[in-house]
This record gives C-alpha cells, structure tokens and sequence, in this order.
C-alpha cells in the first residue's frame, strides 16, 4: 500500500493536473525573466535577465501606481474598518427601532454590487466632484454590506457580560468597542482585511471608468494601459509588467498561505 | 442616550453611504430605463417602455445575454469539477501536497487583468504558445481570439483557470468537516473509490456545493475585465457579455436611458438568483 501511494495512477494525475495549472504562471515567469529573442524559445542555456523589468518601470509611471494601489487600498480598508464596527456593533448588541429592517437593506447589497450601478454611481461621482480621484474609486465600496454581515456575526459570539463590565468602569460605548471588541474580533479584522486588500488589489472596471490620469489609477488600469499601447511593445515586457503588479500580493500569499486561505473560508463561510 | 437613538447614530455613515452608492441609484437606474437620453440641450422625457421595446428588438442584446448564459452554464460546473478534483487530491494523503495547493491557489491571487495579458500571449495567432505546441503535434494554427468559434471558449479557460483554485479552498474545509468514521465503515463494507465518493462525500459536500454554485453564477454575469484586457467584445461580438456591453453602451456610446434599460435586466436577473438562494436554500445547510 505505501509504495503504490507514491506513483499510484491518481497521484501522477493530479501532478500533471498541478503542472497544466501553473504552465501559464512558470510560462511568464521565463518570459519575464529571459530576454524577447527567448519568449518562446526554451533553451536551459538561456540567460536571465531583468531587463524587461527594467523596460517597463520607464516605459510607463509604475512606481506612482503602485504608490495608488497601496493608498487606496489601505484607504479603503481602513474606512470599511471603522464605518462597518460601528454599523455591526449596533446592529449585534441593540434592539432598536428598525434594526431588522435595516439590516435587510444592508444586505442587499451583497447582490447589487456597486459594478451592476457603474452608470448611476459615475452621475453620483459627477455631482461630488469626485471624478479622478482616489476617493471616488473607493467610496462605493466603503460602507460594505459583506464587513457589516461577518462583524456583526463575530461581535454576537461575545459574552454580554464583557461589555457589561466594561460599562460599570465607566467606559463609553466607542471606549467599549475600542478595548473590548476589537481585541476579541481580530481574526475576523485580518480575514476581512485579506479579503478586502486582494479584491480592491485586482479590481478593474470601477477604477477603469472613474481614473483618467497618472496620478490616480491603480496598478490594474495603468497595466492595462500600458499593454493596450500598441506600439511594438513586447510581450516579455508585458509579462514582466504583469507579474510586477501582482508581486506584492503573490509574495505576501506565499509568505502568509494558511492565514490567506483561512481567511477566504472564514469570510467565505456565513 | 437611549439605544434606539445611539444604534441609528451608530449606522448612520453606513446608511448615508449605502443609501448614496447602493439603493438611490438602483432605483434611480430603473426609473432612467423609462426616460429618454438626453442630448445637449434636450432633457431626458418618459417615453415608457420604448427602451425595453428596442431592447428585445436588439440582436447585440441577445448575443450578450445568450454569449453570457453559455458563459455561466460552462464555466460554473466545470469550475465546480475541477475545484472538488483538486480539493480531493489535495486532502488525500498525497507526496507533494503543498506543490500542489500553491499550484491550484496561486492563479486565484492575481489580479485578472495580469491573468488575461498572461493568457493573452497564449492565444496569439502564429508564435503563441498554443499554436507553437499545436503545431507541435501536427495541428494547424489557430487564430483563438479572432475566430468567433474559439474566441469566447478561450476566455471562458480563463475564468475557469482562476476560479477553480479559489473554490478548492471551500471544498477542502468541507472534506475537513466530513466525520471519518463514515469512510471508516465504508472501508469495511469494501465499497469502491466511485461508491465512497458517490455516497458520502458528494452528498457531505452538497451545501458548499451550492453555495460555490451560486456565488459563480452570480459571477459568471459580473464578469468583464478579461473581456475588455483580452477582446474588447470582438470578432462580431463573440464575446460580448452583459456587463460589458452596459459599460460599452453607456461610456462609449453615451446612450444613458438605454445602458438604464439593460443595467435594470441584468439587476432583475441577479435579484432573481439572490431571491431563489434565500427561498430555496434553507440556509441553515452551510456548516455551524
């Protein structure tokens, strides 16, 4: 039995499966790392190169949108923090007038999507005054149906009496939250930042519409941008381009893997 | 202060910000499907239903709506498939488990618009990767993106390719739940590999597997990154979907009242899954 675990017909499937699924990924990392002559040629001779890098940090402004991305994604992050606690919070511990109502409406947000609403939210944006800028690509998004949902789920697994205590020291209700809640709810806090970090991290079509200059589109648009110029740009160029901007993610899931994949099942599981 | 008027207080900036990016503008988005695009100086006026009327008499809507439903019946089970494959190979006791998870997972981590450029090169006509292994064999080149037979099942391996790994993970927590004694007993009736997985696992798996379902379908009509990154729409509309056709229609042709008409179908259309999973689905199935 042992040794057939190790060849057995299924374990030989699931590795060609498993090199078949990583081919375009190891694909582009040769052609990213090799010069154009051997994009598709593959000669273990080949030498390696980081040119192609090279080539696309001065072709076109990637520093500055990577310095977008991570503004706006901690941006964010960090508002759907504190808009969605206080939200789950009152949501989880009173019975107010209406609670149940509006957390219905909150809900449906979960299947109207701001991407479903691009037209009416771009007019919204319009009258705010805030097309092209990092605000309006996160604004939609802040006040997230998802955060509120999973808090709220998490701060009702906390014992009553810890907030009880909390209050007879004199704290106030944000005090409470504070010293209380977050502490208790961190694993929810980095699951939902995980979650929250890769989607806004990849997202497209919003920020696509909203962004028309260097100084406020994320990685996403400006790799697009750059890709679509048709101007003999080569495609080892654009895979090294590729690669670059989804680097800090990729490197930061291949440091943290179980606390990534925890997350998506945690945040994923309701 | 009383609770009443603290919780209120409390989600007031949810409510503010939900209401302004989320409910008015739904509404408002049906209520503009009955109105006119207004141009320059001419405001928009309630014509009915009249976009609706030029809506079903719009052949471009059809090949979106039947390009989209393809898109959803091929992608999602074979998506499924192949998620509950991996999730079973990489639960089992297999040399190599950590290759192969990084190997599933890594595609869904990248952003989807790196994904379609990578893919993009796969596809060209001539020196890319595809044809050059095609040829390999014996097979004559493909133009897999400029050919309207091949161009949405090219876009459709993409998603799938992405979306597979990400689903995995939701299958390996369910396998994880599985109580062992039930293969336990199996493996003392002697029942065989098909009739375990047939008898207890698909049945054990059942409610992520709807859940996953669902959450694909309601994808499969979201999609349009690797639409715009890889087709633009093209050759002929082979590959336009609904969200890109709304996004087509409403920020390249500026036609405001119709991208209301079309943006209002395809609300009805995910309000309908969302209703379907709340009635049908008795919710209590998913794990806790």
């Amino acid at each position: 039995m042992k040794q057939n675990r190790i060849l057995s017909p299924s374990t030989i499937a699931a590795w060609a499966f498993a090199l078949l699924w990583a081919l375009p990924l190891l694909y582009a990392l040769w052609a990213a790392f090799h010069p154009a002559a051997y994009a598709t040629r593959f000669e273990v001779t080949a030498p390696l190169t980081l040119d192609n890098f090279k080539h696309a940090f001065v072709a076109a402004p990637f520093p500055r949108y990577f310095l977008n991305t991570v503004m706006l994604v901690t941006g964010i992050m960090l508002s759907q923090f504190v808009i969605c606690t206080l939200a789950a919070f009152g949501l989880a511990r009173w019975k107010f007038h209406g609670a149940d109502v509006l957390f219905a409406l909150i809900l449906i947000q979960l299947m109207v999507t701001p991407d479903v609403l691009i037209l009416e939210n771009y007019r919204t944006l319009q009258h705010l005054d805030l097309i092209d800028t990092l605000t309006g690509v996160g604004i939609p998004y802040v006040a997230s149906a998802f955060g509120i949902f999973l808090l709220r789920q998490a701060f009702k697994t906390i014992p009553k009496e810890l907030d009880d205590a909390a209050r007879m020291e004199g704290a106030s209700t944000l005090q409470t939250i504070w010293r209380v809640y977050l502490p208790l709810a961190k694993p929810i806090y980095v699951a939902y930042g995980l979650v929250s970090v890769s989607y806004h991290w990849n997202n497209f079509l919003w920020p696509l519409i909203v962004t028309n200059s260097v100084e406020t589109r994320p990685l996403t648009v400006g790799l697009q941008t750059f890709a679509s110029v048709d101007q003999g740009i080569d495609w080892s160029v654009i895979c090294a381009a590729a690669l670059m901007t989804s680097a800090p993610l990729m490197i930061a899931f291949l440091v943290f893997q179980r606390a990534f994949i925890q997350s998506f099942v945690r945040a994923g599981i309701r | 202060m009383n609770i009443h008027i603290q919780g209120w207080l409390l989600a007031l900036p949810a409510v503010v910000l939900l209401a302004t990016f989320t409910h008015i503008p739904a509404i408002k988005t049906v209520i503009d499907s009955f109105f006119s695009t207004p141009h320059g100086t001419r405001p928009a006026r309630f014509i009915g239903l009249t976009q609706y009327h030029s809506l079903v008499a719009d052949p471009i809507f059809w090949r979106a709506f039947t390009n989209n439903l393809l898109y959803a019946l091929i992608t999602v089970p074979l998506a499924i498939a192949f998620a509950l494959a991996m999730a079973l190979w990489v639960n089992g006791k297999i040399s190599g488990r950590a290759g192969l998870r990084l190997a599933f997972f890594t595609p869904t981590i990248l952003p989807m618009v790196a994904a379609a450029n990578i893919w993009l090169f796969f596809y060209t006509q001539d020196y890319g990767l595809l044809n050059q292994i095609g040829r390999a064999f014996g097979f004559a080149s493909v133009n897999w993106l400029g050919d309207p037979t091949t161009a949405l099942p090219s876009l459709m391996a993409v998603t799938i390719w992405k979306e597979a790994g990400f689903f995995m993970i939701f299958y390996l927590a369910a396998l994880q739940q599985v109580p062992p004694d039930l293969y336990e007993a199996a493996r003392m009736e002697n029942a065989g590999r098909w009739q375990v997985f047939r008898r207890i696992t698909w049945p054990m798996v059942m409610p992520t597997t709807l859940f996953v379902g669902i959450n694909a379908l309601i994808n499969a009509f979201r999609v349009v990154d690797q639409v715009i990154a890889m087709t633009g729409g093209g050759p002929d509309n082979a590959t336009t979907l609904l969200l890109f056709y709304i996004y087509q229609v409403a920020f390249t042709f500026w036609d405001l009242g119709y991208a209301a008409a079309l943006s209002t179908v395809l609300l009805t259309g995910l309000a309908a899954v969302a209703l379907a999973q709340f009635f049908l689905l008795d919710r209590k199935v998913h794990y806790r």
